[in-house]
């Protein structure tokens, strides 16, 4: 009879359904495949798809080819600890090491340009969150994930990690520069 | 030995209770309770330091406050409380006897001992990983040998349940199906071995790892495999309090559901589909395709979802059929008006059915959506959306159970009438409030799980914008009043459990097991007939289903606004 009692009905499958319920389940289901396919439509059709690229990696590795780049591209420190900020060619490769508690180096991106950006912890796992962009990526130790992104406005953004990575988790933040590109 | 074959029938509610039975459905009831309450004094914890204007305990303080919060409340309030409910749906919706009791209690202890390991652990200072535990950071061994423990005594109450099916078949206490309620119960079962089998693959070699016998525990591995424990925690939440609320309808209006097999179906959809949720944690990962993020985020092509909006609309929807069929026929809404609106069983399950729905539901598919989630991954956002599932759906749907089962489980009147007529809606608004707070700080990009939003301390602090930290106060405030609600359900369980008054009723007697068998079934048509001249433009629950079309507005215009949102951020591929 009610729901908490066996079906009156022993042969309750063949009751027919109601109106209300078969139109809903219809309209329902048709929804539920519009949700689906705009996810393989964005990804022909938009442009904010996080990338597939990754590769297996160590940490001495990866800080290895992040060390080469800060070495080719410094343009200045800052901070008392004089983090470097690095200017890297648009289009180039550009590492982020992600690590307690700090992201290294500081990175000036040109505004409209395209660039490579790996991304890897070299200790526990942590949050790439671009800030006011609100875009966020996990990061993990080991795998070097490769985001093909392009800033578009001009300023100055944060990063912040938002995988929560022990007591001084709060104090992990960074800034990245966007700038116009250089005339000539 | 013999077997305990004594039964009590509820004078009241006419329900069954096997002796051995109601002592664990109590005690496991009471463990949760009591979760709830260690859980509810960390939560006021939590709130008060994530208050931007208050900030009450230093950072390690809070972390493993949060820990202990999560653990408390996700996993020891709720699958505590689960078990009782799998017990009530099978022992007692089918008059039926507890298969091995003793089990049962050795199931029961052996998940008090695993609480307790898990909270010393995290108490000691040296645990504070958050509910997820995520490797290569590590907790003291005792905190995974603690969660290993209280799974595999959830695991051995399952099966104690499916026990008791196969005992209520066998001696022949039912005709025909089993009820719906038991249906959804057995939903949530099937999910909790699965979960629980996931739990074991990931916690035992991280239980290793701590120890030191395994050298190195892959992170991604780690997320991937624990996932499908974490978020299938979740799916048993769901069977199970989507059972709650069919039974609550059942309970309050003599509702039955509108067709068994569309509900049942839709049961069918969640042990198929639902588990797949997983990768909903996964998507901002590196190292898995966008082919198994969107299959799986999508339970197949959200066939979960579709699930979920059928119960959506045919729980209402029964109860809007038994309204009508009682008189209250007029317009498209007099069965909602005339409803008991100060039952807090009723309610409280219609708050748990639309919190869950519009507040939990349409967020979770958004930001389970493979692009959506790159500007929600981690946000505050996130513990805004499972507020509005697992503490509006499945706490506040377990709340309202509460209020039905003291008298008739417990055989205590209810104290402090008055105020629990009011509990449900303080706790169901805070908690609403709290949830909508947190996404809305989570869209302005402020992290979950983070004990200082104004970055002190750090070399290069990012500045939120002013809006942000409103909704984080406003958020303290909704959860300071969520924290009242559940003060006051605390009040009115423990006094009534323990100091209210007793209900005299008939006791235990021996019942042996030809005359506990069901009756013969009543001759009935062959093809069931339709329900008759309700309604209105042959919907038999018109009202339902304008509220469904609302939903599925919001849901629409909510889900294409964050596209839109999407597409304005930096280009990345």
């Amino acid at each position: 009879m009610s729901a908490i009692q066996s079906p009156t009905e022993r042969i309750w499958w063949k009751q027919p359904l109601d109106r209300v319920e078969g139109t809903w389940i219809v309209i329902a289901f048709v929804w539920c495949l519009v949700m689906f396919f705009m996810m393989p439509y964005w990804h022909i059709y938009g442009k904010q798809n996080l990338s597939n690229e990754a590769y297996r990696s160590t940490p001495e590795a990866f800080l290895a080819k992040a060390q080469a780049m800060v070495d080719k591209y410094t343009v200045r420190t800052v901070t008392e600890q004089n983090i470097p900020v690095v200017h890297p060619v648009p289009g180039s490769d550009v590492y982020l090491v992600a690590r307690l508690w700090q992201f290294w180096p500081v990175l000036e991106l040109e505004e409209g340009q395209t660039y490579r950006l790996h991304i890897m912890s070299t200790d526990w796992l942590h949050g790439f969150s671009l800030q006011p962009e609100n875009i966020n990526i996990q990061i993990h130790p080991g795998y070097e994930h490769v985001v093909t992104l392009t800033p578009t406005r001009e300023g100055t953004y944060s990063l912040i990690c938002n995988e929560y990575c022990g007591i001084n988790h709060h104090t992990m933040a960074s800034k990245l520069y966007v700038v116009k590109p250089k005339k000539g | 030995m013999a077997v305990n074959r004594n039964f009590r029938t509820c004078p009241s509610t006419g329900l069954v209770y096997h002796e051995p039975a109601e002592k664990l459905i109590r005690w496991n009831a009471v463990a949760g309770v009591v979760s709830l309450l260690v859980g509810g004094i960390l939560a006021l914890l939590v709130t008060l330091t994530r208050w931007p204007a208050v900030k009450l305990l230093p950072p390690d303080w809070f972390y493993l406050v949060l820990t202990a919060h999560g653990l408390d409340m996700l996993v020891f309030w709720i699958i505590f409380f689960e078990i009782a409910v799998l017990y009530f749906a099978a022992s007692t919706l089918l008059k039926c006897r507890l298969a091995t009791p003793k089990v049962a209690w050795v199931a029961f202890w052996l998940m008090i001992v695993g609480a307790l390991m898990n909270n010393v652990a995290v108490f000691k200072g040296d645990s504070s990983v958050m509910f997820t535990s995520y490797v290569p950071m590590g907790a003291h061994p005792l905190f995974y040998l603690g969660l290993i423990l209280f799974a595999v005594g959830a695991l051995v109450a399952c099966f104690v349940f499916f026990g008791t099916l196969v005992v209520g078949k066998a001696e022949k206490t039912y005709n025909g199906s089993i009820p719906l309620v038991t249906f959804g119960a057995v939903t949530a079962a099937i999910i909790a071995v699965f979960t629980i089998a996931a739990g074991a693959i990931i916690l035992i070699p991280t239980f290793l790892w701590s120890v030191g016998l395994v050298s190195h525990i892959d992170s991604l591995m780690y997320r991937t495999v624990w996932w499908a424990f974490g978020h299938s925690s979740q799916q048993i939440n769901v069977a199970a309090h989507v059972s709650v609320w069919y039974a609550i309808a059942a309970i309050v209006f003599g509702a039955k559901p509108m067709s068994e097999k569309v509900s049942r179906g839709a049961f069918v959809l969640y042990i198929l589909f639902l588990q797949l949720a997983s990768a909903h944690h996964l998507l901002a990962d590196p190292g898995l395709t966008s082919n198994w993020k969107i299959f799986n985020t999508s339970y197949a092509m959200y066939l979960a979802v579709l699930a979920s909006m059928v119960h959506g609309l045919t729980v209402p929807g029964a109860i809007e059929v038994a309204q009508r069929e009682k008189g209250f026929n007029k317009g498209l809404f007099e069965w909602l008006r005339k409803a008991p609106w100060g039952n807090p069983s009723f309610s409280g399950m219609f708050m748990s059915l639309v919190g869950f729905g519009f507040l939990g539901g349409i967020s979770g598919v958004m930001m389970g959506t493979e692009q959506l989630n790159l500007i929600i991954h981690n946000t505050i956002y996130v513990p805004g959306h499972f507020h509005a599932t697992v503490v509006v759906g499945t706490t506040l749907a377990f709340m309202a159970l509460t209020y039905f089962l003291i008298p008739t489980l417990f055989r205590r009147e209810l104290m402090f009438p008055g105020m629990a007529k009011w509990q449900t809606y303080v706790y169901g608004l805070g908690m609403m409030g709290f949830s909508v707070f947190m996404m809305g700080a989570g869209t302005l990009g402020v992290p979950r799980r983070h004990w200082d939003m104004a970055f002190s301390g750090a070399a290069l602090p990012h500045e939120f914008p002013g809006t942000a930290y409103l909704m984080m106060g406003l958020m303290a405030v909704s959860g300071i009043l969520a924290v009242v609600g559940g003060a006051m359900y605390l009040l009115i369980t423990v006094g009534s459990v323990f100091l209210g008054k007793k209900i005299q009723t008939p006791d235990f007697k021996r019942v042996p097991v030809r005359e506990g068998m069901a009756p013969p079934p009543v001759p009935v048509a062959a093809v069931p007939a339709g329900h008759g001249k309700i309604g209105m433009g042959g919907f038999v629950a018109p009202g339902t289903f304008v509220l469904a079309m609302v939903f599925l507005t919001s849901f629409i215009l909510y889900y294409f606004v964050n596209w839109k949102y999407l597409s304005t951020v930096w280009p990345l591929k």
